[in-house]
């Protein structure tokens, strides 16, 4: 497990962290330097948040973090003190499901579903941040979360399906 | 929907909650009173253990050990053969090999703890290349090193090579490669009463685990509980290495008395598991004047790591595919599976296919530069038709038409324009990318190789319900490639009922058959046809009972019959058991007859480009074209394929195995590199549907053929661009200058 026990442990004693998840506050005990993963995962039971390499290479722990797409493998605790945190648990829509995770649903852009939560917050970041990419921006802004099942054909495609639903229906929430 | 869901795009059947984060991944349950589990292991290549010690600062009372003194059974992984153990015991093979088991419910003093388990080692002399291995100086494994040799001859090689114009010899390699699902491996034991054990976790064949762990823990199968979790993907890498995880958290939670979870890191799962095998392929091939083979040899070796495990299958599917799908009378071919001290090389998507043809396709593509000729043109004069024999005599009873494939791919890609406009290209001055385009034929044999599938004798069940709810029973894992879906969708047709009527279950040794593992391309082939039977039975049945009309039949009429059946009599259930298509033979001895079923068909082609200041190489544009017979869901195969595509410019590009001294030392994903969104080429994907009489809805394998055709192809290409001799994979830039530039003096 990363960081080494020791790394965690000798950064202090435990805390109380408080911050927002999904819009709902939440307050739980850990060590500072805990990753902010372990803190959703084990902490709170927010297990859509998934590990791949805990190194920071695969994205598939993103999370936003005050709306910024971060990975939360890297992100000790307390940084997350008073934050506000978005994982795929929160994502709704109209008919349940984000648009966004409809349109992975519908364009083949899950299969084995690992990097699925991940892919989605990092298209949701984009999609904040311009409503309308091309296939080259989509490209760009998912090359920190990696998948080996798809071949991205089908993520690219159900970014770009969600970008136009969200365009002609007002922006992501 | 009914009888035409097959071939449409109805949703995936656990999709909604894979995209809402629900989907429960092995690591996101947890279990009252679970500990968790670690792994120490061998820190050398080979040697002898002189001493386990446990060092100071750690509570050792608190925590559980497990050695191979603790197995109850056997200490051996049963798969082919019962060399590799289950806990290395004396002796390790190779690093990283698993010594001790610890578990604690506090997973960083664990951490602490695995540091402080010193494991030492006396060296002996490893063995690290095939070429090492051959020489057999160092003895590794048996009397020479050797797991499988196999041979194959028909007509007479010799002769036609005495008669030929053109005689072409060439050595191509191939290297390990990671699978890297991104889901790494885990699995959850949980002690049963009586000293039964359950074991939850991520894996492609359920039944292949029940199997190793009945002699390890001295148990009867019932008393083996396999359940697969949602698997965040396998490619292969999740076929046999489970069985051994497996084992290892149920040591550990017979001896705790309680849960136990055991699931690996990224560099651990690198550095432990298993790898494609890599390979080095001899060929002398003889041709006529007009390029047509006369002979061709092969000399096939595939490294198998330090234990035997699934090396010997491996190799006779890529031994049989070592020739494509040509045409040619005259053939010795040699096949050997070797011993190293690396750790076991396995099953990877291809199963030793993609290796085999890289070499042949590169080859041809020699033979073809030798002889002056196009590689098209050699190819069209060579490709299989039907009522010829491959290299192991199997008559070829379809249709293949490749030379219509690969016209479809050529004029999909612009492959004739582009290869004049990349030569024009070339010879401006100043040009410092370089563009070319290559390709690739080749098939793929769907299913087990041989009689595999007649001494697997696989069997699904079917069970209909009160409500007409009916529910597919079959040990094939969902793993990302949609078997949930398409035996749902297959089942559906066959019943001619609404998709949403029908349910996969849960692979679970307690309530679904052995349908065999979940490999090969054969879970829509072979066991999608079991299903279909299935169905088919269920359906007469309620006929025979006077419940449905022989004609036809709306949902409501189904569902009332289910109610009434079951009513009667309680649930519906049917059963089939696999019967070989009819006229299959297969001679083991003699490596001669039908190797598979039916084959899938295909041409690829790439356009890459090479920055010639950085040696970069990027694959531009990639056409796959295959005839897979009918495509079952038209967007999960396309999904597959540019899956599968991925994986190749993977193989072909980017992703190197640095062993040092046996062990990997690119054991993450910062240093082991696999493609990302901005690596991936697009890919555009055409199927020839050619409904195939055996298969579910005329449906052959697809999982597999998507990765033997882009290294080649992306290789070629290159060859292409820059005009070197390019014969191994993967080339990384400093690959290329090397073979460009001749070998840097290091500074
Ligand atoms: S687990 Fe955080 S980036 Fe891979
Ligand atoms: S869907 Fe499997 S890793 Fe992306």
């Amino acid at each position: 497990m990363n960081p080494g026990s020791q790394a965690v442990r000798a950064a202090g004693g435990p805390i109380r962290l408080r911050l927002q998840v999904n819009g709902h506050r939440r307050e739980v005990d850990c060590f500072p330097m805990a990753r902010l993963l372990d803190v959703l995962r084990e902490g709170l039971g927010l297990t859509g948040t998934k590990e791949g390499c805990g190194e920071g290479e695969c994205g598939a722990c993103a999370v936003l973090l005050d709306g910024v797409l971060v990975q939360s493998c890297l992100v000790p605790a307390v940084q997350a003190q008073e934050a506000s945190v978005e994982t795929i648990e929160g994502l709704r829509g109209p008919g349940g499901l984000h648009p966004l995770q409809e349109a992975f649903l519908e364009a083949g852009g899950t299969q084995c579903g690992i990097c699925t939560p991940g892919m989605v917050l990092a298209a949701l970041a984009l999609l904040r941040e311009e409503p309308d990419p091309d296939e080259a921006a989509i490209r760009a802004a998912l090359a920190g979360n990696l998948c080996r099942c798809t071949g991205y054909v089908r993520i690219v495609d159900a970014v770009a399906r969600a970008a136009a639903r969200l365009a002609s229906g007002g922006p992501p929430s | 929907m009914g009888p035409t869901c097959v071939g449409q795009g109805v949703p995936r059947k656990e999709g909604e909650a894979k995209v809402a984060g629900r989907a429960a991944y092995v690591d996101d349950l947890r279990l009252p009173g679970m500990l968790h589990g670690v792994t120490v292991r061998s820190t050398a290549a080979r040697g002898r253990i002189l001493a386990v010690g446990f060092g100071d600062g750690i509570p050792w009372d608190e925590l559980v050990v497990v050695t191979a003194r603790d197995v109850p059974g056997v200490n051996h992984v049963t798969l082919l053969d019962t060399d590799q153990p289950c806990l290395a015991d004396g002796v390790v093979n190779h690093w990283d090999e698993p010594v001790v088991l610890l578990a604690h419910a506090d997973r960083h003093l664990l951490e602490e703890a695995r540091r402080r388990v010193h494991v030492e080692v006396e060296p002996l002399p490893a063995v690290l290349t095939i070429e090492d291995s051959l020489e057999c100086r160092t003895v590794v494994w048996g009397k020479d090193n050797v797991f499988a040799d196999y041979r194959v001859e028909r007509g007479d090689p010799d002769g036609a090579r005495r008669a030929a114009v053109h005689v072409v010899v060439g050595v191509y390699r191939t290297g390990a490669q990671e699978q890297l699902y991104i889901e790494t491996q885990g699995v959850i034991a949980v002690p049963e009463p009586e000293g039964g054990i359950s074991v939850h976790g991520s894996m492609q064949c359920p039944y292949y685990v029940q199997k190793a762990l009945g002699p390890i823990l001295g148990l009867p199968p019932e008393r083996v509980r396999v359940v697969q979790t949602v698997t965040g993907g396998g490619f292969g890498g999740k076929e046999e290495y489970p069985s051994m995880i497996a084992a290892h958290a149920a040591l550990l939670a017979r001896k705790a008395r309680r849960p136990v979870k055991l699931v690996y890191d990224r560099e651990e799962d690198i550095q432990a598991t298993t790898k494609r095998h890599p390979s080095r392929t001899w060929h002398r091939t003889a041709v006529d004047a007009e390029g047509r083979l006369l002979a061709m040899e092969v000399d096939f070796v595939i490294d198998g790591g330090a234990y035997k495990t699934l090396s010997p299958v491996v190799l006779s599917r890529g031994l049989i595919h070592s020739t494509g799908p040509y045409r040619c009378e005259n053939v010795r071919l040699r096949g050997r599976a070797v011993a190293t001290s690396a750790p076991p090389h396995g099953a990877f998507r291809g199963f030793g296919a993609p290796q085999s043809i890289f070499a042949v396709e590169r080859h041809l593509d020699r033979v073809a530069r030798d002889l002056g000729l196009d590689p098209v043109e050699l190819r069209r004069r060579n490709f299989l038709h039907r009522g010829d024999r491959t290299a192991v005599g199997q008559e070829v009873r379809e249709e293949p038409d490749m030379e219509g494939l690969m016209e479809k791919a050529l004029e999909e890609s612009d492959y004739r324009a582009r290869r004049v406009a990349c030569r024009r290209a070339r010879e401006r001055p100043g040009e410092t990318v370089r563009r070319g385009v290559g390709l690739a034929a080749f098939y793929h044999g769907s299913g087990f190789t041989g009689s595999g599938e007649v001494h697997l004798a696989s069997v699904a069940s079917l069970e209909c319900g009160p409500e007409g709810r009916v529910e597919v029973q079959a040990s094939s894992t969902e793993i990302g490639q949609g078997t949930s879906t398409i035996l749902a969708q297959i089942t559906a047709g066959a019943l001619g009922v609404d998709y949403r009527l029908v349910e996969v279950a849960p692979p679970d040794t307690d309530r679904v058959p052995d349908s065999g593992p979940t490999v090969a391309s054969r879970t829509c082939m072979v066991v999608g046809r079991l299903v279909e039977r299935c169905a088919g039975q269920a359906l007469e049945v309620l006929r025979a009972e006077g419940l449905l009309p022989g004609g036809g039949h709306d949902d409501a009429q189904f569902v009332e019959a289910c109610r009434v059946w079951c009513a009667r009599h309680g649930p519906l259930r049917t059963h089939a058991r696999y019967e070989p298509p009819p006229g299959i033979r297969w001679d083991p001895e003699r490596f001669q007859g039908d190797a598979y079923g039916a084959y899938s068909w295909a041409v690829y082609v790439a356009r890459v480009a090479v920055d010639t200041l950085t040696w970069e190489t990027r694959v531009e544009d990639l056409v796959a074209v295959q005839e897979v017979g009918r495509a079952v869901h038209p967007l999960l195969a396309a999904g597959q394929v540019e899956g599968g595509v991925a994986q190749g410019v993977g193989f072909a590009l980017y992703e190197k195995v640095v062993w040092r001294g046996g062990r990997v030392a690119n054991a993450r994903m910062t240093d082991y590199v696999m493609p990302t969104s901005e690596d991936a080429p697009p890919i555009r994907v055409h199927f020839v549907e050619r409904p195939y009489a055996h298969g579910p809805s005329g449906a052959k394998g697809l999982g597999e053929l998507p990765m033997d055709g882009p290294a080649p192809a992306i290789i070629a290409a290159v060859e292409d661009a820059t005009g070197a001799a390019l014969d191994s994979v993967p080339l990384l830039p400093e690959d290329l200058m090397v073979a460009m530039e001749g070998v840097i003096e290091s500074r």
